[in-house]
């Protein structure tokens, strides 16, 4: 059984190469992405610590950038 | 009118659906792959490697998909001024590329056994290889264009007129004499001349392949997000 799924009927290089190539394409892709996002989660972070108290208050009165701030906590 | 999308009322939801998704579209996938290379039967004529028509034809399916909405996107940008749809747009266009770069590697590998040559000139496969060069420059238009009046501008005008390739692809196969074989599926009609053992595995990898899209393009969207915050931030 193990040995059919491997052998593809002689046809292995051409199945398990398209296979490959899908499911690597994914993993580039969606590490390519998340590795975008974390560093513009890190480059708001380092951003929000340099503001003074009174931006930092006017900054954190949005919705979206307490939001932004706590899911770079759960990082 | 959408204001309820605006981008402060979504990103509470976009960057917590994430994980969820990822989630699904692994179980999804694992199932997928288990109907797409163990459960479902050879083909009396291509013999196994009629299975990578599980990879390569959700792959075409979704690249065209995702062009038709950066072109109805971009039609919406310009008809109602709304920037976040050029930001949505943005963030699907990743994956409609490398879904498109998919169906034409497996595509080309499929080829290989079957018709046995890796490429032709021919009007199905050629009509794709210009959607991947549509995908590019509006990739590559994102990339150059610093300013955001013009790049939105340039970007939706390379989406609506890479939206005329869109038919050619679809009726390619119609239209004229090609290598690639005819629609085995048509939505809008219940003939099919795929049997139910391969129909189903192939509706689960499409569903697998959709939720990856998502995947992708929720992360990029939170990315665009926070992009825009960052600004937000040096104008305080």
């Amino acid at each position: 059984m193990i040995n059919e799924i491997i052998s593809m009927n002689g046809y292995e290089a051409y199945v398990w190469s398209a296979f490959s190539f899908t499911l690597i394409s994914f993993i580039a892709l969606y590490f390519v992405t998340k590795l975008q996002l974390s560093k513009e989660q890190k480059k708001f972070a380092s951003k929000f610590d340099s503001l003074n108290v009174e931006k930092a208050r006017v900054a954190r009165s949005q919705n979206i950038n307490r939001e932004i701030l706590s899911n770079i906590s759960n990082i | 009118m959408f204001k309820s999308f605006e981008p402060n009322k979504v990103f509470a939801i976009t960057s917590k659906a994430s994980k969820y998704v990822l989630f699904l579209f692994i179980i999804v996938l694992t199932i997928g792959l288990t109907e797409a290379l163990v459960l479902s039967p050879e083909d009396y004529k291509q013999s196994d490697v009629v299975r990578i028509m599980y990879v390569h034809v959700p792959a075409a399916w979704i690249s065209l998909g995702i062009f038709s909405s950066l072109a109805l996107l971009s039609i919406g940008s310009f008809i109602f001024k709304n920037k976040n749809f050029a930001l949505i747009a943005k963030s699907l266009a990743p994956s409609g590329f490398v879904f498109n770069i998919i169906a034409l590697v497996t595509g080309s590998i499929w080829g290989k056994p079957t018709w046995g040559t890796w490429w032709a000139w021919d009007a199905r496969i050629t009509s794709m290889l210009i959607l991947a060069l549509f995908y590019g420059m509006y990739l590559l238009a994102w990339r150059i264009y610093e300013n955001k009046e013009q790049v939105i501008k340039v970007t939706s005008l390379i989406a609506i007129l890479g939206a005329i390739n869109i038919p050619i692809i679809k009726f390619s196969v119609d239209w004229w004499n090609t290598l690639h074989q005819p629609a085995s599926i048509n939505i809008l009609s219940t003939k099919t001349a795929i049997h139910p053992s391969m129909l189903i595995p192939l509706g689960i990898m499409t569903v697998a392949f959709a939720l990856f899209s998502l995947l992708i393009f929720l992360m990029k969207y939170n990315t665009e997000l926070i992009k825009v915050k960052n600004k937000g931030l040096n104008r305080l």
